[in-house]
């Protein structure tokens, strides 16, 4: 009579478990799928032109790509958090000053992030947020100045996970 | 419901241009992603938020989608004197949500030490 050592057993028992708990984890993971299979489809989004972006705040008015800075990860592994944070090179006085701060987005469904309103009284034209992108884009910030003249300054930024699908 | 924090320096002399750091805590649905369960979780993001010194806005952002969940935003302010704070956010749902500090401002001739 043929005995099962006990290595062999036990290398038996852990096969047929882990087949048992493969189907299992499968069927769920196929249950899940049919769920998030309907997440937002993004097909249809397309990059949008840097004019397409800028041109529902500048009609007239003088853009420059100077005297602004903007600070973003050239790679951000996780399109949901994404810390951002812009600079303008302004006395913020009286005479002269940032009025309003665009954040805009390349691809996003929505084009406009965020939108902030500076006066004097600030002191420094600097701010800090965290967006969300929902894939490898380029992002604008575009300040007006009180003098109603724009500046802008732009990052390339790719996105390893998007934030507009939830099953990553 | 909703809660916030504010981060300034401990000291502020009149004068200062100080750092406010202020984190929301917010879901800021965006109106596209769909929960477990596969229902569409419906848009609630922060429509904006002001912050008020001295009976002005000396700071408003108007958040949209593309504004991360739980936001914290950074600005800077230059200080007058001591006074109230006041921060002020409503989402879609019309949910108000509001925060109150009282800033201290050392008044720029007592801000050093005597000399010896």
């Amino acid at each position: 009579m043929y005995l099962l050592s006990r290595r062999d057993w036990l290398r038996r028992f852990s096969l047929s478990t882990a087949g048992l708990w493969a189907g299992s984890i499968g069927l769920s993971k196929a249950q899940d799928m049919s769920v998030l299979g309907r997440v937002q489809d993004l097909s249809d989004a397309r990059l949008r032109t840097f004019d397409e972006m800028v041109s529902p705040y500048v009609v007239r008015q003088q853009l420059k790509n100077e005297g602004m800075s903007l600070t973003l990860p050239l790679l951000a592994d996780n399109g949901h958090l994404v810390p951002l944070s812009l600079k303008v090179d302004s006395p913020m006085t009286e005479e002269s000053h940032v009025t309003h701060v665009y954040v805009l987005s390349q691809l996003n469904p929505a084009p406009l992030m965020a939108m902030f309103v500076l006066g004097p009284w600030n002191g420094k034209a600097e701010l800090s947020m965290r967006v969300r992108l929902s894939g490898t884009q380029m992002v604008v910030a575009l300040a007006r100045m009180s003098d109603g003249n724009f500046r802008y300054a732009s990052r390339q930024v790719s996105v390893t996970e998007a934030a507009c699908v939830d099953n990553g | 419901m909703t809660a916030a924090r504010l981060q300034i320096p401990p000291r502020i002399v009149e004068g200062d241009v100080f750092k406010l750091r202020l984190l929301v805590q917010h879901p800021m649905d965006s109106g596209f992603l769909r929960n477990l369960e596969g229902v569409l979780v419906k848009r609630n993001v922060i429509r904006h938020l002001q912050c008020i010194y001295h009976d002005k806005e000396v700071f408003r952002v108007e958040p949209t989608t593309g504004t991360a969940a739980n936001p914290l935003f950074e600005f800077y302010l230059r200080a007058t004197t001591s006074g109230e704070l006041y921060f002020r956010w409503v989402d879609d749902k019309g949910y108000i949500g509001e925060l109150r500090h009282n800033l201290v401002v050392i008044p720029a001739n007592q801000s050093s030490a005597p000399k010896s």
